[in-house]
């Protein structure tokens, strides 16, 4: 019951943004500001999931070379930047981390 | 190639008639993007305890590859169901822009129509039809569902496959798919910052969240520490902009 509540409520909360701005925008438009601030959300959001991701490990500090995430996050970067895909960013990632964890 | 294409089918639509099945064809270079990464998602949904109907109904009325991520990270480590939804509220906060970007090319629809075209958005399908609005004043309410569909049906597919084969994974670490997640981020992070070409603000309120993050995670929760850092870091930059 509880994760059918979760999945209902964030499926309502992903629902709004997606089709809020189309069904309004040809009659109203944002403030500026608004418009700005709702600019910067994607960066802070997506680095601060890759911050915890990489760096937080059950609730503890992790920068040791025992956790191997932040070390598979550069050759993902690395692809990310030269390619410009998310296909080739999921596969450069995965891969790192298999070898990494195969190989340590 | 378009001007050889525009005389050998003089008659052929002049804005606004592509098909249905164009939409669904044009879905096809992204097709293997969400196959794998729905996979991928599948497999860590299911080893994080969901069953295969949450599963399903996850992908059927969620259908945001970032969003069941961390939905199923988040159910696992048992966080509560608030502080779920709200992280999940401010990672598709970016479909605010993506669903305004596009709402000049569907002016001509009534709002419930564009709800449709919306509803089935993602950074995928806005991907396609971005370049598509590149060479037309309108985007064709066909199409759209066609490329839409074709990638929700195509994404419903893998997710299943991959909480099926999810039975037998027992870890999913070895593989690395637990690192699906963070690169998937590390993707829109960079795409984001590449086509917005203000690399100086951006760096500094990546950064800015970064700390934030890692600083609130360690003296009070993981889910508190995204939500803060976003609401901080965006202001920032807000900031930032306006006394540059």
């Amino acid at each position: 019951m509880d994760i059918f509540l979760i999945i209902a409520g964030a499926a309502l909360v992903t629902f709004v943004p997606r089709v809020l701005p189309l069904m309004l925008l040809s009659r109203i438009n944002l403030p500026d500001w608004g418009m700005r601030w709702l600019n910067y959300v994607p960066i802070a959001v997506m680095s601060a999931l890759i911050a915890e991701e990489l760096f937080i490990q059950d609730g503890e500090l992790s920068l040791l070379a025992s956790n191997m995430e932040w070390i598979a996050a550069l050759p993902t970067f690395w692809v990310a930047i030269r390619t410009r895909s998310l296909l080739g960013s999921v596969i450069a990632g995965i891969l790192s981390l298999m070898l990494l964890r195969f190989f340590f | 190639m378009k001007l050889e294409t525009a005389g050998l089918e003089p008659h052929a639509a002049p804005q606004n008639e592509d098909s249905f099945l164009k939409g669904v064809k044009d879905c096809l270079p992204t097709l293997l993007g969400y196959l794998s990464i729905g996979f991928a998602a599948g497999v860590v949904e299911k080893t994080a305890g969901l069953t295969i109907a949450e599963i399903a109904m996850m992908s059927i009325i969620l259908y945001a590859g970032s969003a069941q991520f961390i939905a199923s990270g988040m159910i696992a480590a048992g966080s509560s169901a608030a502080s779920i939804v709200i992280t999940i509220l401010f990672v598709n906060l970016r479909h605010l822009l993506l669903s305004a970007a596009l709402s000049p090319y569907f002016r001509h629809l009534t709002p419930l129509r564009n709800m449709l075209v919306g509803s089935l958005l993602t950074d995928e399908t806005f991907g396609v039809a971005i370049h598509k609005s590149a060479s037309r004043r309108n985007i064709s309410e066909k199409w759209m569902h066609g490329l839409n569909i074709a990638a929700y049906l195509n994404w419903i597919i893998a997710n299943l496959a991959g909480a099926f084969l999810g039975q037998w994974i027992t870890s999913p670490e070895r593989f690395g798919l637990d690192f699906a997640l963070p690169a998937m981020f590390i993707g829109l992070l960079v795409m984001a910052v590449q086509s917005r070409k203000k690399y100086a603000i951006d760096i500094a309120v990546g950064l800015i969240a970064v700390l934030i993050a890692v600083g609130v995670s360690l003296l009070w929760s993981p889910s508190m520490g995204v939500i803060t850092a976003t609401l901080v870091a965006a202001t920032c930059g807000m900031g930032i902009e306006k006394w540059k």
